[in-house]
């Protein structure tokens, strides 16, 4: 970010403000969704707790392992890392598909009630969201293979990443507390 | 100055047609590919509106036109109430998503915003074009709702929970209708997250050298800040939209409460809350309303110092007073819920912020009227508008005082008072912002300059339009003439009837003008005297290039800007009584 007056070049630290942006507003969104959540289930009868399936904290060790292969990747240029972060990513969205299976095999599927309906809600957004991630970091790795990545566009695509997996651990506290 | 040759880079040669006009990553081709669309979105809404006029004045006077276009909502070209009622939900959506975000943030925004700064475009311009894109489509899924199922929804723009959420069974259009609206909404918000990001970024990163933010001219002042209220507001109403789109179609009960019969079914739903659906929407609402004026205020503080030749008054408070209004839209969502059941002390908690942010607003404008007083003003279609502005603002903000009180609100919030408190405040003097900003700018976007007589023509007859229009509704809503019914006759409020008619007339009237703007944009694009490269004597980057500006902004190099915005009034080069900002020191 350039204070008081741009030094007139396009800077690597764009593609950061932007990611920064970005952040602020999926924030947003979550929080806006975590207070439907707290007005539902503060006025409703029909709210019963959910038993999250045991699958998901394996998944969260998988998203973290994957921040931490990401940095890994970003500070030894080791090319093989960011291929492991990116395979841990789509596992992470694998594992939550399955983690739904286990849940839709209990009868719980988005319409059987609140709870199970914000935990659909929240853990499909987010999944979305890494799939973003994994898009952007497969396009670091393509320009990468093509001849190099701006540090500012890698550390913007880091930052999201690691943003996902402090959004997931926040989600989980909200889902094991309140659902 | 900044040599104003226009030499096209050899990347906007090689472009194709559709590259270059179509699908472009120009943020001034976006810029008025958003203007195109607002352009038929506001024509359309403007239809729509006379549509519901002509009801109100005379209920049982076919259209025979409108009987053919909609044989179930109006056989014999007589409308029913639920076709009223859909009508307007289309009306008010389309004006406040489509014209009154779209034109004065979304369209001159990304016109002018990049140029202001000094930039060559916006910071992501791929996704600056994907945005108008994802707006286009969010508009189309909207239309569809015409013509598809038994219509268009009914539930108006808030789509107030259960009727939004329950379905087929609450009315015509709240089939799929209903369910179009909420994808169409929850499409713009993507749309408009896009954009605010790119807004900001490019505001933050992309200055030129000596653009330091007191500097900004205040049109990007406003853009910028609005973009920051957008970013917050769709991030909260697009999550809202997902919520009831489930409720829709995926059995959920986010909104819906329990026992609810609607149409003698009961609905399969239970525990849900239709006032959380208030809550989003206004959080999402009423910050909405000041993304859809602020623009207008930054285009009002840039016209004019540039037509009264003198520098605006208080800059810096004008910019405080913008960041004060943009965080008290936040405090204040629930003066829409006064009616809706509220604790009184939580209504007063959100009464006094409604009374505080009162003034900012109040300040910006002693600004305005202390920068014309004593000023030889310059009277051009802009300023005329930018002076217009200052009057339907205030008048529209007057009545914001009566409603901003719990107390008064309950008498006057369902009738045409609060009708004609929000269309003067936000819908005419954004619209008002939007055409001083088309007379202002026109010349720098398409070269050439617009006609001055028609301007005024449209300027005087529009006025008086719009005061012969929503005044007497003041009057209609304090005799407590309810709003959103769609017919009057058999009831206590027929002595109102010649006051509803007048109103019809002063609108067709007043809609008939706007042909005029139409006819004078149409013409002075194919046949407008030749733009000179600063027509008004302004300060601002955009006029030290040529007009309209070369692909790359600058003609191959940045300026540097030595000085602000505000340099009117003052011994300049050359004998002028202005400085540019680009100018050398």
């Amino acid at each position: 970010m350039t204070n008081g007056g741009g030094d007139g070049a396009l800077g690597s630290s764009v593609a950061q403000t932007g990611v920064w942006i970005g952040i602020g507003t999926i924030a947003m969104s979550f929080a806006a969704l975590t207070s439907a959540l707290v007005v539902r289930q503060s006025g409703a009868p029909d709210w019963h707790h959910l038993q999250l399936p045991a699958l998901l904290y394996v998944n969260t060790l998988v998203l973290l392992g994957s921040s931490v292969t990401l940095e890994w990747a970003r500070r030894r240029q080791a090319p093989l890392a960011l291929h492991l972060t990116i395979a841990l990513g789509v596992m992470f969205v694998v594992g939550q598909i399955l983690a739904w299976r286990q849940l839709i095999a209990q009868q719980q599927s988005l319409a059987s009630g609140p709870s199970s309906a914000f935990f659909y809600v929240f853990t499909a957004l987010h999944a979305m969201h890494v799939l973003g991630g994994v898009a952007g970091l497969t396009y670091v790795e393509r320009r990468m293979t093509a001849g190099g990545v701006p540090p500012g566009t890698y550390k913007a695509a880091a930052l999201y990443w690691h943003f996902m997996a402090v959004l997931w651990l926040y989600l989980l506290l909200l889902l094991t507390i309140r659902a | 100055m900044t040599h104003t040759t226009a030499h096209p880079p050899a990347h906007a040669q090689r472009q194709s047609f559709l590259r270059k006009h179509v699908f472009s990553v120009d943020h001034k081709v976006i810029g008025r590919q958003y203007l195109d669309l607002a352009l038929v979105a506001v024509v359309t809404g403007m239809v729509l509106s006379w549509l519901m006029r002509f009801h109100l004045g005379w209920p049982d006077t076919p259209v025979p036109l409108l009987g053919k276009l909609a044989p179930t909502g109006a056989a014999g070209g007589v409308m029913t109430p639920e076709y009223y009622l859909e009508l307007m939900t289309m009306h008010g959506t389309i004006m406040v998503f489509f014209v009154l975000t779209t034109a004065p943030f979304a369209g001159f925004g990304n016109y002018f915003l990049p140029i202001h700064v000094g930039a060559e475009d916006m910071a992501f311009p791929r996704i600056n074009m994907m945005s108008f894109w994802v707006t286009l489509l969010a508009f189309l899924v909207l239309v569809a709702a015409f013509f598809v199922g038994d219509g268009p929804p009914l539930s108006g723009w808030t789509a107030y929970a259960p009727l939004s959420a329950v379905g087929k069974d609450a009315g015509p259009g709240q089939g799929s209708g209903q369910t179009l609206w909420a994808i169409s909404i929850a499409i713009f918000c993507i749309a408009q997250l896009l954009g605010s990001l790119n807004f900001i970024a490019t505001t933050l990163d992309l200055r030129t050298k000596g653009m330091s933010l007191a500097r900004l001219p205040y049109a990007t002042w406003a853009w910028f800040v609005t973009a920051v209220i957008a970013l917050v507001a769709f991030a909260v109403l697009l999550p809202a939209c997902i919520l009831l789109i489930l409720d829709r179609v995926a059995g959920t009960s986010f909104f819906i409460p329990g026992g609810l019969v609607i149409s003698d079914r009961l609905q399969p739903h239970m525990g849900g809350s239709p006032l959380l659906w208030q809550h989003l929407f206004w959080f999402f609402g009423h910050p909405e309303v000041y993304v859809a004026i602020l623009p207008g205020f930054g285009i009002i503080s840039q016209i004019l110092p540039v037509f009264a030749r003198k520098p605006l008054l208080g800059p810096r408070v004008f910019i405080a007073c913008l960041v004060a209004i943009a965080f008290l839209s936040y405090t204040v969502w629930g003066h829409h819920m006064f009616l809706s059941g509220m604790n009184p002390f939580s209504a007063t908690l959100f009464s006094v912020p409604t009374l505080v942010i009162t003034i900012p607003a109040a300040i910006i404008t002693l600004l305005w009227i202390g920068t014309v007083y004593g000023a030889r003003l310059r009277l051009t279609s802009a300023s005329l508008f930018a002076l217009g502005f200052v009057s339907v603002f205030v008048s529209g903000g007057i009545s914001g005082f009566f409603l901003a009180q719990p107390s008064t609100d309950i008498y006057l919030h369902g009738t045409y008072f609060v009708v004609a408190h929000f269309h003067f405040v936000m819908g005419v003097a954004a619209m008002f912002g939007i055409f001083a900003g088309t007379y202002f700018w026109f010349p720098k976007m398409f070269g050439r300059m617009m006609s001055e007589t028609l301007g005024k023509w449209h300027f005087w007859l529009t006025f008086i339009g719009v005061y012969c229009i929503f005044m007497p509704m003041h009057y209609l809503g304090l005799a407590g003439n309810v709003r959103r019914y769609s017919a009057f006759t058999d009831d206590y409020l027929q002595p109102l009837i010649p006051l509803h008619r007048f109103i019809t007339i002063a609108a067709l009237f007043t809609g008939a003008v706007q042909l005029i703007f139409l006819f004078n944009l149409i013409r002075s694009r194919l046949r407008g005297p030749k733009a000179a490269d600063n027509p008004w004597e302004a300060t601002t980057l955009e006029w030290s290039t040529s007009s309209p500006p070369p692909h790359d902004n600058f003609g191959g190099r940045r300026p540097t800007v030595a000085y602000g915005p505000n340099e009117y009034g003052v011994a300049g080069p050359a004998g002028r009584d202005y400085v540019m900002q680009a100018a050398a020191q």
